[in-house]
């Protein structure tokens, strides 16, 4: 997800004051139920779990309970990335409360409380690495405005000035007098909601930048205590699986349920609107009644190309005139025709699926003027939207249990809600008469669709006598957003920016450029994937930037750094990684080693990574990274780290064996099998991450550590063989050969 | 038709298909939700548990063969060698999504009971059937060698 081209549907401060009485005055009618009686604060939310106890202090982002825990209402999907830790932290500084204390829920589906407001906060969603960005100010409000009326409420009983009154690790005290924040909180909430808070200044910041500050799920996560959307089980639940059309934009012409029905445990077969499903009362009864399913399809209106034949096309679209400009500036042209030091490249990249360890599930609950789901809801805003239209009713009668999602890359983010429609779909076809668990199998997650595009990138670029850089790209690929309810606000001039951002003209101090697009049509529906665009965008930049720095006999960090005058961050993480990897000493190679550089901002944060790898035959080890990464202000160092290992392993899943290919329009992985991942003796042995100290707000890290790790892995490779490897994932072999 | 499975160490009568893989039996009849399903081939172990100690996939086993056999899944887990597997876990912040973490940590556990000082080629071979999509090998490596750092050479298999 991206979230730069959100700004501008940012909404006026009188709309945000609106909505904001109007849900005021629906949050204190639920107050009136009795639920959260004692709690009369402006915004209370129903947290999940049915509110706050009495005698609480409960305000939209903090809880504080009279058993002294503090509870941070997440707006966001913890998928992995380490919001329930991130957000908390932020909450905790300004409160300053003790981290034992600290306790995380997920917010109910509502805007604009819990909208994004990297989005323009009218649409609660986690996604292009804004959690801890969009929440920053929001939350240390939320704790400085906790901790005032947590002050105020003492300095009243005690009767002592306010100003006298120190809070520290969890405890409010007045010399020898001390509270706890349970001991206060029903008073804290009865105090008036300061208009205006004093925060931290950040050199006296103890839990943020904290180096080692316990994740608040490892214990839930280490011992099956943590509850996904699979593990979700109702009274009476029936567990569904749907049989989808064999190629994608398939239809059911007709289907024979006889054979399924009798399959024991089998106690419906329904169509709905992407396929047919099958009902039954648990997995294994579903799983074997869509086995024995019949279903003709209507494959008219299918995609019936293969990848192969798709990237024929593609290649002959991108050495073709038609094309939208990108970014154009100088005369590239030109530059290109005179510069002497010239680098061209074709490079190739396949449709990849998310492959999250849990395969898509949901449960829902269908009442005739209320519909509740149970899921890792990753867009609860447009799902509530997407299940209201597939069930018949609006979307405030639609509410989201956000559960934590077993991995997500983007997948859970779906324009059209797609698993999301499909239980709600099920539960309206079955009357509602049971609640229903829908499991999308592993064949159904790869065969699925949503893929990364594929995409084919076509790029020449020159050293000029001055030392200017002039660059050519063409990209050819499919539009993420286009088609979608995001097509309106995101593409402009017809460029989808999740098609073609971040490219070189964007990252590095370049005078000749031209970068176009041709959007390709294609029938397999394509989504964001772990960093999106800049995925394949960063790829073809630092490769070719590298064979331009061998080109013109320079040092590859060298190089970069004197195009990179106008990008200081570039400059300081470049400098960084270069330091720590020992990048000024001769490399302690030998046969087969080698070692190569990438940098690329993504999302506002900037990554630059050194890897080291061993060639063996044709087989590519990569045996060291050391990476920098430049995110702001550091909130949990620790998370910091773990998010960049993470996606230097995703993305050199990716890099050394990641595809999705078509033959015939028919998917030809269905499993981990065909579909092969990253698995522990593929992982580099050595990971070192270095943060680079910052006083910028924070920017995101679940998705800019991958970026530069396929091209600095390729560039390595190059050094140490003097292959070039244009297509990925990396095939040395063929590479040799071509 | 009834199936007799003792289940972290209770056992159960259970009316259900006796080709049903122990996976869905743990799951949607024992309702034990802490082994996952992954991929049901054997291919990714979420789904892995001991059955009389050894790690097994419990996707593709069919319940009747484990009749007469002790299932532990990550409910059960009690030995020293899974003790300090956890603990290495959450001291070293090992899961970020957590799903497959159950399925590394049955692994993990049943590596150090039969080998208490696994070198990195033991634990790439007993490990490389579990899959992270969070790609926390590193950390994985690291807790195993944390873990075994914390327990006696000499601890007895399937102790």
């Amino acid at each position: 997800m991206y979230f730069r081209h959100f700004e501008h549907a940012a909404p006026s401060p009188a709309a945000a004051t609106e909505l904001t009485r109007r849900q005021f005055l629906k949050v204190t009618g639920v107050a009136g139920t009795g639920l959260t009686l004692g709690l009369l604060v402006p915004g209370v939310a129903a947290a999940a779990g049915g509110g706050a106890p009495i005698g609480s202090f409960a305000m939209p982002f903090v809880h504080i309970a009279p058993d002294n825990t503090v509870t941070v209402i997440c707006k966001h999907l913890e998928a992995g990335q380490g919001v329930w830790t991130g957000l908390p932290a932020i909450v905790a500084e300004e409160l300053d409360a003790a981290w034992s204390q600290m306790r995380v829920v997920n917010a109910p589906a509502q805007v604009p409380q819990y909208g994004n407001l990297a989005m323009g906060g009218q649409i609660q969603l986690t996604g292009g690495s804004t959690a801890v960005a969009n929440s920053w100010q929001q939350l240390r409000e939320a704790g400085a405005t906790a901790r005032a009326m947590l002050v105020r409420a003492a300095a009243k009983t005690w009767k002592v000035p306010a100003n006298d009154i120190t809070v520290s690790e969890g405890v409010v005290s007045h010399g020898k007098r001390t509270a706890t924040f349970g001991q206060l909180a029903h008073a804290a909430a009865q105090q008036p909601v300061p208009a205006q808070v004093q925060l931290k200044d950040p050199a006296n910041f103890r839990i943020i930048g904290n180096d080692k500050l316990p994740r608040l799920d490892s214990r839930a996560k280490s011992t099956g205590k943590q509850q996904f959307g699979i593990d979700v089980r109702l009274p009476g639940m029936m567990t569904a699986v749907v049989m989808r059309p064999p190629r994608f934009g398939g239809k059911v012409t007709s289907f024979d349920a006889s054979k399924a029905k009798a399959v024991a445990g089998v106690v419906d077969v329904v169509q709905i609107p992407r396929g047919v499903a099958v009902v039954g009362r648990d997995m294994w009864s579903a799983k074997q009644g869509r086995e024995a399913l019949q279903v003709t399809w209507d494959e008219s209106g299918a995609e019936k190309r293969g990848t192969d034949a798709l990237m024929k096309e593609y290649r002959a679209m991108g050495a073709g005139k038609e094309a939208v400009t990108v970014t154009k500036s100088g005369d590239a042209d030109a530059a290109l025709a005179q510069a002497g030091k010239r680098v061209e490249g074709e490079f190739e990249f396949p449709y990849l699926a998310h492959a999250p360890m849990e395969p898509l599930t949901a449960v829902c609950r269908l009442s005739p003027d209320a519909c509740e789901v149970w899921a890792g809801s990753q867009f609860q805003t447009v799902d509530q939207a997407n299940i209201a239209a597939a069930v018949g009713l609006k979307p405030a009668q639609v509410s989201i249990n956000t559960l934590a999602a077993g991995g997500t890359f983007g997948r859970r983010a779906t324009p059209d809600s797609d698993y999301l429609s499909e239980v709600a779909s099920i539960a309206k076809a079955t009357g509602g008469k049971y609640p229903v668990r829908l499991i999308w199998t592993r064949e159904d997650d790869v065969t699925g669709g949503r893929y990364r595009p594929m995409n084919y990138h076509r790029v020449a670029a020159a050293l000029g006598k001055d030392g200017k850089v002039a660059w050519r790209q063409r990209i050819v690929g499919q539009s993420i957003v286009g088609g979608t309810a995001f097509a309106a606000m995101m593409i402009k001039d017809g460029v989808d920016p999740t098609a073609v951002g971040g490219s070189a003209a964007e990252q590095y101090d370049l005078t000749d450029v031209h970068v176009s697009w041709t959007e390709a049509k294609v029938g397999v529906p394509v989504l964001w994937w772990r960093s999106v665009e800049n995925t394949h965008m960063a790829y073809s930049k630092e490769v070719i930037i590298d064979e331009l720095a061998q080109a013109a006999g320079q040092d590859p960090v060298a190089f970069r750094l004197a195009l990179l005058q106008k990008h200081p961050r570039h400059v300081g993480a470049l400098k960084l990684v270069a330091e720590k990897a020992g990048w000024d000493k001769p490399f302690a190679g030998g046969a087969g080693r080698g070692r190569g550089v990438a940098v690329h901002e993504s999302f506002g944060t900037v990554v630059a990574q050194v890897a080291e790898v061993t060639v063996t035959g044709d087989k590519i080890t990569v045996d060291r990274v050391v990476c920098a990464v430049d995110c702001g202000v550091a909130v949990t160092p620790d998370v910091i780290r773990a998010q960049m290992q993470s996606a230097i392993g995703y993305g050199l899943s990716a890099a050394l064996m990641g595809k999705i290919t078509l033959t015939d329009g028919h998917v030809d992985q269905t499993n981990f099998h065909q579909y092969q991942v990253l698995r522990m003796p593929d992982m580099p042995r050595l990971i070192e991450v270095h943060i680079v100290p910052s006083a910028n707000a924070p920017s995101g890290v679940g998705e800019p550590g991958l970026p530069p790790i396929a091209p600095a892995v390729a560039n390595a490779v190059r050094a140490a063989t003097g292959v070039r490897l244009r297509t990925l994932p990396f095939d040395l072999a063929a590479a040799r050969r071509a | 038709m009834s199936v007799k499975l003792t289940v972290n160490g209770v056992t159960s009568d259970l009316e259900v298909d006796p080709a049903m893989p122990l996976l869905w039996v743990i799951r949607d009849h024992l309702l034990l939700t802490g082994t996952k399903f992954g991929c049901g081939m054997a291919l990714c172990g979420a789904c892995t548990v001991h059955i009389d100690g050894v790690a097994t996939r419990s996707c593709v086993l069919p319940v009747s063969a484990a009749q007469g056999k002790q299932v532990t899944t990550i409910e059960g887990l009690a030995t020293p060698a899974a003790k300090a597997v956890q603990s290495a876990w959450i001291a070293l912040d090992v899961p970020q999504c957590g799903y497959c973490q159950s399925g590394q940590i049955m692994s993990a556990s049943a590596l150090l009971t039969g080998n208490p000082k696994p070198s990195d080629a033991d634990i790439d071979g007993a490990m490389a059937g579990n899959i992270c999509r969070c790609a926390t090998y590193v950390r994985i490596r690291h807790a195993i060698h944390e873990a075994a750092a914390g327990l006696p050479a000499a601890t007895m298999a399937h102790g």
